[in-house]
Parts: structure tokens; C-alpha cells; sequence
């Protein structure tokens, strides 16, 4: 049920996810609180990226909007109307809402033609103008003319191609919304650029929403609006990308900046070991054992060490401006997107 | 001194559709101590190189030219020298190695058994005792070696890979896409590692990526291959902020600076698809990709000329007052 005021064409979010908690039964009885109280927000023709490492519960995210996994406390709404999990409902929103994965190889078969990959989806919700949606579908992925590559198969395309049938096969029913899963991670350095500027048409062109669940900060500046920091289960700093990248609040974040390389000027701070186990998530700010302000010093000079160790942070909540759930007052703010322009 | 040399190293497969040049003339050097970055995409022949340092290359494979693993040709000695060379001079951790680790063998048996097979004096206690002195050097508690597989994460198996790749004391080791699997933050501490220990042990290390903006800030020197050649070779830093090859200015400019203005949007792609190996184009094989193409790149196949004080580079671009 859409709330009054609320029409498909409203400048409200087009995808909602509020409070999501997914916890996982794992073996030996510890429970891993794989998403712990999300909030996230899409709009139309947005794009978000949502970053973080493995284990932070990124891909989790991922799945419980297409539906995949069913949460354990929280709400997931498309244009208003939450998220129904009976079938026919389920099927009618993951025409809706689409999936594309990280390894092109993987996700088609090798004995399917790029035809028969990209009219699957079609076929299994009975749209109508099977070749016609297919061969759209290919031009709008950059496969031009799309009559050249109908026939072939997986192995006779290169890494990139294979890609775009992927991304093909996902608009061939129309959605409104594609979750993408590290889309350029296991391509060629050549081939990312043109993939990103692939996705950044199709949002100008079918006004497509994306979020995009990825470790690469370097692709979000390329293409995302917003980017959404998770840390275990946890969204720990949101907003523009301008301002994310170029004025870092959390320690986490700017932890990820300093070790992306091309970022000079920056010391490198590596944290040591990696994301800890989300069945064992530590008290107070779930950063802490890691932070590097809490072991320099800098949170004990600023009287907020205690609270660090013990006291719980808010949900940071799903739009809104740049914030970060950190004990630790930021720094204040220089005006928003004085970004570097000695370069260009 | 180089530990390892390639002297214009050639390497053909034989297929049924005629010969297959994946490596094309390809002349390198490794010191003690340095870390060499090798980049190229899938398919430039980069990892048939490597095959060629241990001889790893099938019978379908011919090479030519040199391969000099501690000044001894790796290509022409002995089936006997060879088994020692490997692991004992030379140790490669190969792509997607850290799914190759026994699942039903302990870490610490996994790393014994090499040490005993290579050191005739090696007994089982001071092959143990060499097993936790090389888990603390790759950062790992000594108590890991009770650990099977499963019980570590990605970027703890991958300090296991490479303290396998240790256990012989090589003088040369290659790492083929290290990181490629991992976290940015265990990509990060990984890649210090690899330089931690060529600088400690004085060894050779090559690290293969299709990342130019990790091995520009890893590495001493990087050497961009295509179509089974280098194309660019030169100091790390340099070759990623002013190449001199149109190609490795696009993969350089594949990977954003992030807070420069004009990259914010606007994502930089090189487009087309690199050549088949058996289908070279004519003349410069990068001329049909390349946005400085002039005529004669199509006829003229340039090789490597001088591009500054220990650069060089493919192009004829280079040396012509442009690039």
C-alpha cells in the first residue's frame, strides 16, 4: 500500500531499507549479526555506493534488497510499499529491482548464447517481443550492433563484452532499480572505465537507480552520488561522495582513503588485523579494538576514551547530510565540495 | 647484482591453428632487494612469462632467448638442477594460490614438507623450528601452524602462500596478482609485506598485477607488457604520473584521483579489446586503440627506445619531441 502523497513519480526515495537487522545462526550457537540496524535510502536515477570490507555486511545488504535474504528485524520498501516475500509479489519486485554480480564468467552460462542469456529474464516474466526486448537490451549495454553478438557464446567474448550481456540481461525487464556487486572488480584496468561511464548512461538514459556494493573508493568518485560506509553490520559514516572522500569524518573511512594509492599526502594507516567477526561484535563503538584515534591518543585527550570502550552509538539515519557514528566531536566542516582543483 | 635476467625471451605455443606468440622479445631485469611491478592485461603474456622463469610452460610451448635465475639458464639445465632451482632458487605464489592450501593438512605440515624435500639436512625439529620463524616474518602467530585452512581468513592464507614461497630461501619471488582476491586494508598490508621482505632478505620480488595504481606506490620499477611485449619500463612513481606510452597513460588514468575535480564522473576507459595473440595487427599492435595513432603506426613496429634516465618505451612518440 502507497501512502497518500507518495506516487511512483515523487521525488521520495524509490528504495527504502530502515532498522535492517539479518542475523545469522551460525554453528556452535553464536549468532552473527551480519546487518545490525541499517538505514538507507535510494532515490530515482541515484547512484550509491555502498563501501566497506569484507565481512562489514556489504553483500548482505545486497541480498536482503533483492529479497534473497529474509531480515530479521527492520523493513525494506519499493516506492513506499514494503517489501512482501509471497511469491508472486516477490517475483513481480525482482523485475523491479535487478542483480548484477562481480564475475561476468560466473554468472552466464557457457553453453548459453548471448541470446538465450539475455531472454531468460523475459521469458520468466512472460514480457512480450522476445527478440526485440533482446536486441534492445544489448544496444543499450553498448553491444553494437547487437545482431553481431546474438549467436556467440561466453567464451568468444572478452572480459568487458561478457560484462555488458550481464548487464544486458538485467535490463531486458525493464527495471527501475540494479544492485550491483563489485561490477568492475574482476575486469581488466582498461575495461572499468568504460563500464563505469556504461552505468552512468544508463542512468541518464532509463533513469535507473543503482547502488553499488564495493571496496573500490576510486569507483565511487568515478559514479556515485552518495556513498554509504559500513563497518561491521553498521553504517558508520553517509553522505555526498564529495564530501565522504574529500572530508572523511570517521577514523574507519579515512583509514580506507589512506590506503587507497593513488591518494598521496595522506599518511597510510593500515589497520591491523582485518574485520573483525560479526559474532563477536565489540562494546561501545564496534570500531574501537581497530581505531587508530582511540590508540594515538587523540579520543583520550578529548575526554571520550570510556565512551569509546563502553557506550553504544545511534543508527545514523537513511539521507540527511554528511554524518559519521563517531564518539570523537569532527573536526567542523569546511564548505562542502572544495575539492582539489590544482590537478585539472 | 640480478637475480633474475630475461634475455629477449620468446614463447610460441603450438596450436592446431598454426603457432601462438604469447611472448614476444622480452628483455628484464630483477636486483637483490627490488621489487619489480610487471602490469598488463589478461592475455598480454604476462603470465606465460612467468611459466617460463621455473619452466613451468606446457610442451606445447617453445622458448627462446635467455632465462637466467641466478646467472644460470633456467631453460637448458638439468632435470636435476631444475627440481632445485625451483622453490630453491625461484618461488612463484601463483593467482588464486590461496585456495590451493591442503584443506585436511595442518598449516604447519603444509610448510615442513617442502623444507624437508629441499634441505637434505633439514630434520623434522629444525624444519619446525625454520616454520615459526617464517609465520612471525609473514606476521602470523606461530600458533597458526596448528590451523587448518579453513580456520583463516583470505588475507591470513595468502601470508601463508608466501611463507610457503619463503621456506626454501629462494633468491626470486613472484607473486601473480597477490592481492587481487583480498580487502583494500589486507591488500594494503599484503603488498607492504612483499616489500618488507625483499628489503630484509635481499631478494628479487616481481609483483604481477592489472592494478598500475598498486604497483606504482609497491614498487621500485614497473614494466607495462601488450601483446606479449614491454612496452613501458621505468621507475614506479615516474612511469605512473608521466608514462610515455599512450597505453599506460590510459591504464594509469583507469584508476582515479580521488578529489580531482575532472575524474569525479567522469570514469576514463580504453576502448576496444586487446588482440589475440595469433592475430596481430600491423605496425604498432596498440595502433587501433590508440587515440595518438599516426600514419606510420600502422607499418612502423617500434621497440623499446630510451624515454629518460632509465625509462624506456615503445612508441614512436618517444625521443620525436611529442609524448
Amino acid at each position: 500500500m502507497s501512502l497518500p502523497g507518495e506516487s511512483d513519480t515523487g521525488s521520495g526515495p524509490v528504495l527504502e531499507v530502515e532498522d535492517l537487522s539479518v542475523t545469522f545462526r551460525g554453528r556452535g550457537g553464536l549468532a552473527a549479526r551480519a546487518l545490525d540496524g541499517v538505514n538507507l535510502a535510494i532515490g530515482a536515477a541515484e547512484i550509491v555506493a555502498v563501501v566497506g570490507e569484507s565481512g562489514c555486511g556489504k553483500t548482505t545488504l545486497g541480498r536482503s534488497i533483492l529479497g534473497l535474504v529474509r531480515p530479521t528485524s527492520g523493513t525494506i520498501r519499493f516506492r513506499g510499499e514494503p517489501l512482501s516475500y509471497a511469491a508472486r509479489a516477490l517475483k513481480r519486485y525482482r523485475r523491479d529491482v535487478q542483480l548484477v554480480l562481480q564475475d561476468p564468467t560466473g554468472a552466464l552460462n557457457p553453453r548459453h548464447s548471448v541470446y538465450e542469456a539475455v531472454a531468460e529474464g523475459p521469458r520468466v516474466h512472460r514480457l512480450g517481443d522476445e527478440p526485440g526486448r533482446v536486441a534492445r537490451s544489448l544496444a543499450q549495454a553498448g553491444l553494437r550492433p547487437p545482431e553481431r553478438f546474438l549467436l556467440r557464446y561466453p567464451h568468444e567474448l572478452s572480459g568487458g563484452q561478457r560484462q555488458r550481456v550481464v548487464i544486458a540481461g538485467a535490463l531486458a525487464v525493464e527495471p527501475k532499480v540494479v544492485v550491483a556487486d563489485e561490477p568492475v572488480s574482476s575486469l581488466d584496468a582498461s575495461v572499468r572505465g568504460e563500464i563505469l561511464a556504461l552505468l552512468l548512461r544508463l542512468r541518464e538514459q532509463l533513469g535507473l537507480s543503482l547502488l553499488v556494493v564495493t571496496h573500490d573508493l576510486g569507483l565511487a568518485w568515478n559514479i556515485a552520488d552518495r556513498i554509504v560506509v559500513m563497518y561491521l553490520g553498521r553504517v558508520v559514516e553517509q553522505g555526498s561522495t564529495e564530501q565522504v572522500l574529500s572530508h572523511p569524518q570517521h577514523p574507519y573511512t579515512r583509514a580506507l582513503l589512506s590506503v587507497v594509492p593513488e591518494i598521496e599526502h595522506i599518511p597510510s594507516v593500515v589497520l591491523s588485523g582485518e574485520a573483525p567477526d560479526p559474532s563477536r561484535i565489540p562494546p561501545g563503538c564496534r570500531f574501537h579494538p581497530r581505531c587508530p584515534a582511540l590508540a594515538d591518543g587523540t579520543a583520550a585527550a578529548a575526554g571520550i576514551a570510556d565512551d569509546c570502550r563502553g557506550r553504544e552509538l545511534g543508527v545514523l539515519p537513511a539521507t540527511g547530510d554528511h554524518l559519521a557514528a563517531c564518539h570523537l566531536r569532527p573536526p567542523p566542516l569546511h564548505p562542502p565540495a572544495a575539492l582539489r582543483e590544482s590537478a585539472g | 647484482m640480478a637475480v633474475l635476467e630475461l634475455r629477449d625471451v620468446h614463447l610460441t605455443y603450438r596450436t592446431a591453428q598454426g603457432p601462438v606468440p604469447a611472448v614476444r622479445g622480452v628483455d628484464l631485469s630483477v636486483d637483490g632487494g627490488e621489487v619489480l611491478g610487471l602490469a598488463g592485461e589478461s592475455g598480454c603474456g604476462k603470465s606465460s612469462l612467468v611459466a617460463s622463469v621455473l619452466r613451468l610452460q606446457p610442451r606445447s610451448a617453445t622458448v627462446t632467448g635467455q632465462v637466467l635465475v641466478g646467472g644460470e639458464n633456467v631453460q637448458t639445465m638439468s632435470w636435476r638442477r631444475l627440481r632445485a632451482v625451483r622453490w630453491g632458487e625461484a618461488a612463484v605464489v601463483f593467482q588464486g594460490a590461496l585456495h590451493s592450501l591442503n584443506p585436511i593438512q595442518r598449516i604447519g605440515r603444509q610448510l615442513v614438507e617442502p623444507i624437508l624435500l629441499h634441505d637434505s639436512a633439514a630434520t623434522p625439529r629444525t624444519a619446525a623450528d625454520k616454520v615459526a620463524g617464517l609465520l612471525a616474518q609473514v606476521g602470523l602467530p606461530e600458533t597458526h601452524a596448528d590451523s587448518y585452512p579453513h580456520q583463516l581468513s583470505g588475507g591470513q592464507k595468502q601470508r601463508v602462500m608466501i611463507a610457503l614461497a619463503l621456506t626454501c630461501d629462494p633468491q626470486v619471488l613472484i607473486a601473480d596478482e597477490p592481492t587481487t582476491a583480498l580487502d583494500v586494508m589486507v591488500q594494503a598490508q599484503v603488498l607492504e609485506l612483499l616489500v618488507g621482505i625483499a628489503r630484509q632478505r635481499g631478494m628479487g620480488v616481481v609483483i604481477i598485477s592489472h592494478d598500475l595504481s598498486v604497483l606504482a606506490t609497491t614498487c621500485h620499477r614497473v614494466a607495462v607488457m601488450y601483446a606479449g611485449r614491454v612496452v613501458e619500463l621505468g621507475p614506479a612513481q615516474e612511469l605512473f604520473e608521466h608514462a610515455r606510452h599512450p597505453y599506460v597513460r590510459a591504464l594509469a588514468r583507469a584508476f582515479p584521483t580521488i578529489g580531482e575535480a575532472r575524474s569525479r564522473y567522469a570514469p576514463a576507459g580504453l576502448p576496444g579489446d586487446p588482440p589475440f595473440p595469433d592475430r596481430l595487427p600491423s605496425g604498432c599492435p596498440f595502433h587501433p586503440r590508440c587515440a595518438d595513432a599516426v600514419d606510420e603506426c600502422s607499418s612502423v613496429d617500434v621497440r623499446l627506445r630510451p624515454a629518460g634516465p632509465g625509462r624506456v618505451a615503445a612508441c614512436v612518440h618517444v625521443g620525436a619531441g611529442v609524448g
